[in-house]
């Protein structure tokens, strides 16, 4: 795959400058407000507003993630897949930022507080779960932990589904009524996935019949 | 048990202190001078200032929020739910021409234009604290009157254990109103000893001007020892009832909010805690402050639960 791709590789593409671009958006535009750059400002309650943007962007740019694969095989342009390291790291970069900014700006490292809470509060515990399940996936995100670890890589980094999905039950289960938003995060979850769950029940026969065959 | 029984003794907080008096009656002489009716009430929407004392007694100390922080960041579903909705969204809300209706266990009942509903009452302003259930808190100087002395007008009758209150309902000019986030048209209620206490004030106005939209224009009430969602805006009704009336959020999730909602640190939200809230207006690196028992209200209030599981009754 990454042979028949080299030539290719060599002539300069915009799209990762972009992508990086276009990423960096949202968090610039916090970072304008936190600063309070040219009268910009968080508004009246600068911590719940710093929280959940950077809360929201990440959830975003994690489905936004999952569904390269889908995109890159529905419209055949296998080039997509350059991206989605991109994307992962971005919204993973998003997500610390969201559990730093509640861990010392809105808990004030008060660590009775935090660990009560994320035991006692179904909503940062699933948050909480899902943030711990995707640092090993930033972590192993080089090259050089893709060689190392093989095929296991590929089995490791499924743990982004059990993550996206928490992060949508996070979102859910803090509103306190409007339940729109998480409701349609939560669809698109549905949709990328049972696309997944409709391709891996295709390959499993052959690979059934293949291994029987043997 | 609850009766509308004045007591034999008054409390000192129940007695008009003198400078309220005098400031009142001098309130009263200008507006027989000046002719005025209806208290410098305009027709428009447009906010105007507000002939008003200032009551010191029943004041925080604290200084307020400004007033961009009041009426920028507010819970009011009815136009939306985002905090910044409310401003956004609510320019063609027509709070004028208004009419309350009062209806139930009262001698005096009907549908009173909001005009002489506010005639007879003297305006104050009180700086209260409001902290929502959210945990989340501002300092508010609100314009309004007791809402004892309005109820007393009406003149409830001994069944009247409860008084209940309903916001109105205009999905055209309440774009929240299209989605049912919550069951509208939004309801409120108050036990009637909770609502003839001296502390519970229907506001009309903030920072000395007529409240604003976004703030429940054009009739409010302000509860400050409950969460702010007991302060029901917009109010076109009034009645007095013998048994509990339903409340929106109780009806939304009922293990989450209570009918009594009084603002107590040791009773958690069933998803968060009430122990602390944040000051509204304070900078990103502000710690939160420590939650008071009825939000510092409980010298003036805690009697009127005696003998109550608070944790029963939230």
């Amino acid at each position: 795959m990454t042979g028949a791709a080299r030539p290719a590789s060599k002539r300069f593409r915009p799209d990762k400058p972009i992508l990086f671009l276009l990423c960096s958006l949202p968090l610039s535009w916090l970072a304008l407000r936190a600063f309070e750059v040219a009268g910009f400002s968080l508004g009246p309650n600068p911590v719940e507003a710093l929280l959940h943007g950077l809360g929201l962007w990440g959830l975003r740019l994690l489905l936004i993630t999952l569904c390269v694969r889908p995109a890159a095989t529905i419209w055949h342009q296998p080039r997509l897949m350059r991206l989605r390291r991109m994307l992962g790291l971005f919204a993973f970069t998003y997500l610390v930022l969201h559990f730093l900014t509640w861990l010392v700006l809105d808990q004030a490292l008060d660590a009775r507080n935090v660990a009560a809470d994320i035991v006692k509060r179904p909503y940062i515990t699933v948050g909480f779960t899902a943030f711990v399940l995707l640092l090993p996936l930033a972590v192993t995100s080089t090259n050089g932990w893709m060689r190392r670890l093989g095929r296991r890589w590929h089995a490791l980094h499924r743990l982004v589904y059990p993550a996206a999905l928490l992060g949508c039950l996070h979102f859910l289960w803090l509103v306190k009524a409007d339940w729109r938003e998480p409701a349609l995060y939560i669809s698109i979850y549905v949709v990328l996935m049972s696309w997944r769950w409709r391709k891996w029940r295709r390959r499993q026969p052959a690979a059934l019949a293949s291994r029987h065959g043997a | 048990m609850r009766h509308i029984r004045p007591r034999s003794t008054p409390l000192p907080s129940e007695i008009t202190p003198p400078e309220r008096y005098f400031s009142r009656r001098e309130l009263i002489a200008g507006l027989v001078a000046a002719g005025a009716v209806g208290i410098g009430f305009p027709e428009a929407a447009d906010a105007a200032s507000l002939k008003h004392s200032k009551n010191a007694r029943l004041s925080l100390k604290e200084p307020p929020n400004s007033f961009e922080d009041i009426t920028t960041y507010n819970n009011f579903y009815e136009f939306g739910t985002d905090k910044s909705d409310p401003a956004e969204r609510s320019a063609r809300f027509q709070p004028r021409p208004w009419t309350v209706k009062v209806s139930g266990e009262a001698a005096r009942t009907g549908t009173f234009d909001l005009e002489d509903i506010l005639r007879p009452h003297a305006l104050e302003e009180r700086i209260y604290r409001l902290r929502c259930v959210e945990a989340w808190s501002m300092v508010v100087p609100w314009v309004g009157f007791p809402l004892g002395d309005l109820i007393r007008r009406f003149e409830p009758t001994s069944r009247a254990r409860y008084v209940a209150f309903k916001t109105v309902h205009r999905p055209e000019q309440m774009p929240g109103q299209r989605f049912p986030v919550i069951e509208w048209p939004y309801v409120e209620g108050l036990r009637i000893d909770e609502a003839m206490h001296p502390l519970t004030i229907l506001a009309v106005g903030l920072y000395g001007q007529t409240l604003p939209n976004q703030n429940g224009a054009p009739l409010r009430l302000v509860v400050p020892w409950k969460y702010g969602f007991k302060g029901i805006k917009s109010i076109v009704e009034i009645r007095f009832t013998e048994r509990l009336p339903p409340t929106s959020w109780n009806i939304s999730a009922p293990h989450e909010y209570g009918f009594y909602a009084n603002v107590n640190p040791s009773v958690d939200h069933p998803r968060w805690s009430q122990a602390q809230e944040r000051r509204i207006g304070a900078s990103l690196f502000a710690s939160k402050q420590p939650t008071l028992p009825f939000n510092g209200y409980a010298e003036q209030v805690a009697s009127l639960y005696r003998g109550m599981d608070l944790r029963k009754f939230y």
